[in-house]
């Protein structure tokens, strides 16, 4: 059974339809990446799958201990986050709140669940630092370790590696793929980056004037893009990363 | 020096000394716990607005011959709240806009209210001034007024401490919350009445147009030296209290008016703190 089932979706707002007849699912472990163009409708079907938006018509099914609320997510940063004081620690833990209800206070479970994602993203001894003064990559694990206090089983990042460094971004990209590969956490990702993403990558979602949906493979052999070249740039990446 | 310790021995005698000073140190309290959250939010400016349209609803009380205006000025100035927060997600007039609109729309139409219904009063200027800036209400407050103010202060107090980890969640990340199923808009829409009881509390202490200042300075001061949530929450907290006793023992002793003593106090303090954040960036 698929964690999540999408069945010709329409997407858009109002009487605006972005995109029409979008099906795909998304099976335990895998690595999904949603590929398109800016304004092809990719951060509208994540609203979508995040349950934010309704879709305009088609359905959307959750199953395998998956739901619209047990989805880690990553949003991209915003204004208001780059000035915030708030320790590590703080922001990590509001991960749990989701599932603790009206519950004033956090639990000790939520406790050790927030350490424990904290370690996972080794940033268990930034856990007191300040959020503000971390770098760009620093923030991003801090936010995924608090996307895994909201879930188990799926994540979804919204453009992961924007704004950050070659080398973080392929440090980045790593931390993801061994938390789909290790820990078996699905991975649902947004990206622009095609080149640098797809390697990752076990399926391809391309949104826009054309739709496809389908493994890598087939989205290599469609594309004729080289898969020699794609391995080539992640050969470069891992390098890059090693040499530090 | 003894002088004026015997003068502030003579005052604390006075009860209404007494009743200002809970009065004052609760107001500053809850102000100050929900400025943080408005400041990170970029709602700074609606306490600005609320509190005018508290004013328009007090020109409203007194046209209507109330003796006792808070409950109707109450319940005008959480429905702006509630509507300011909606207003803010609707696209087509933005949130500042819709601050700024609201804020000195409820200000013209208080003041003309309040001239055309002019019933005998024969200090109106005195009157509208001293709503503005509140210059001696506080030390002519009732027991009623009193015990409004405390029981007030506490269910902001204890509404803060219940929702704090809520608070902050949606205060440092909307979307995420929404996405994790935390019911964010109840707690936008909680925390839009909380702040509209809290201005309509203080409007008794540093009158209309000083209330902001009351709610954005603590916690800006608190911000240029401290780091996670809840120390800049705490020292806040601290900052206004303690800024609130100042400017109203300042005021007894040197007759300065107590809105814009506590006010000067506030700005004081965001100096020195903002030096003292300066110099520890630097150092580290």
């Amino acid at each position: 059974m698929s964690q999540i089932k999408c069945t010709d979706l329409t997407l858009g707002y109002g009487a605006q339809e972005i995109v029409t007849g979008l099906s795909f699912e998304v099976n335990a472990g895998d690595y999904l990446c949603i590929v398109g163009e800016n304004g092809s409708g990719k951060s509208t079907l994540m609203k979508t799958l995040l349950g934010l938006t309704k879709p305009l018509s088609g359905s959307i099914t959750f199953g395998d201990g998956v739901t619209a609320r047990s989805i880690g997510y990553l949003p991209q940063q915003t204004d208001v986050q780059r000035d915030f004081p708030a320790s590590v620690r703080e922001i990590v833990l509001s991960g749990c709140l989701g599932r603790d209800g009206f519950r004033p206070f956090y639990s000790k479970a939520d406790k050790a669940l927030a350490a424990r994602s904290m370690e996972r993203m080794n940033i268990t001894d930034l856990s007191r630092r300040c959020y503000r003064e971390l770098s760009g990559g620093q923030q991003q694990r801090v936010l995924l370790a608090r996307a895994l206090c909201a879930t188990e089983k799926l994540l979804l990042l919204d453009e992961p590696v924007a704004g950050l460094d070659p080398k973080v971004t392929a440090e980045m990209y790593e931390l993801i793929e061994s938390l789909n590969k290790h820990d078996g956490v699905t991975v649902i990702m947004i990206s622009h980056d095609i080149a640098n993403s797809l390697p990752y990558a076990s399926h391809i979602l391309h949104i826009g004037s054309d739709i496809f949906f389908g493994t890598r493979q087939e989205y290599l052999d469609k594309t004729h893009l080289d898969q020699a070249h794609l391995d080539k740039t992640r050969f470069a990446q891992k390098e890059g990363t090693d040499r530090e | 020096m003894n002088d004026l310790f015997a003068t502030l021995g003579f005052y604390l005698e006075k009860p209404f000394v007494i009743n200002a000073l809970i009065v004052g140190v609760l107001i500053a309290l809850c102000s100050s716990l929900l400025g943080v959250t408005l400041v990170l939010k970029r709602y700074s400016f609606i306490g600005d607005g609320l509190s005018h349209v508290a004013f328009g609803a007090m020109a409203i009380a007194a046209v209507l011959g109330l003796t006792n205006d808070m409950p109707l000025v109450l319940t005008i100035t959480v429905v702006c709240a509630v509507l300011l927060l909606r207003m803010g997600k609707n696209a087509k007039i933005k949130g500042d806009a819709a601050i700024a609109m609201i804020s000195v729309g409820a200000l013209a139409i208080g003041y003309l209210l309040m001239n055309i219904f002019n019933t005998g009063s024969s200090n109106l200027s005195g009157d509208v001034c001293s709503t503005l800036f509140g210059s001696t209400s506080i030390l002519t407050l009732s027991t009623f007024d009193v015990w409004m103010c405390i029981i007030l202060s506490v269910i902001v107090v204890l509404f803060f401490v219940l929702f704090y980890n809520k608070i902050f969640s949606v205060t440092f990340d909307e979307s995420f919350a929404r996405a994790t199923g935390q019911r964010a808009g109840l707690y936008n829409l909680l925390i839009a009445i909380v702040i509209a009881v809290i201005i309509v509390v203080s409007m008794q202490l540093v009158g209309s147009l000083l209330i902001s200042a009351l709610v954005i300075f603590p916690a800006l001061s608190a911000m240029r030296v401290f780091k996670s949530f809840k120390s800049v929450t705490i020292c806040a907290a601290i900052v206004s209290v303690v800024c609130a006793l100042i400017g109203l023992f300042t005021s007894i002793l040197a007759g300065t008016p107590v809105g814009s003593t506590i006010v000067a106090a506030d700005i004081a303090v965001f100096a020195l703190f903002s030096l003292i954040g300066a110099v520890t960036k630097r150092n580290a």
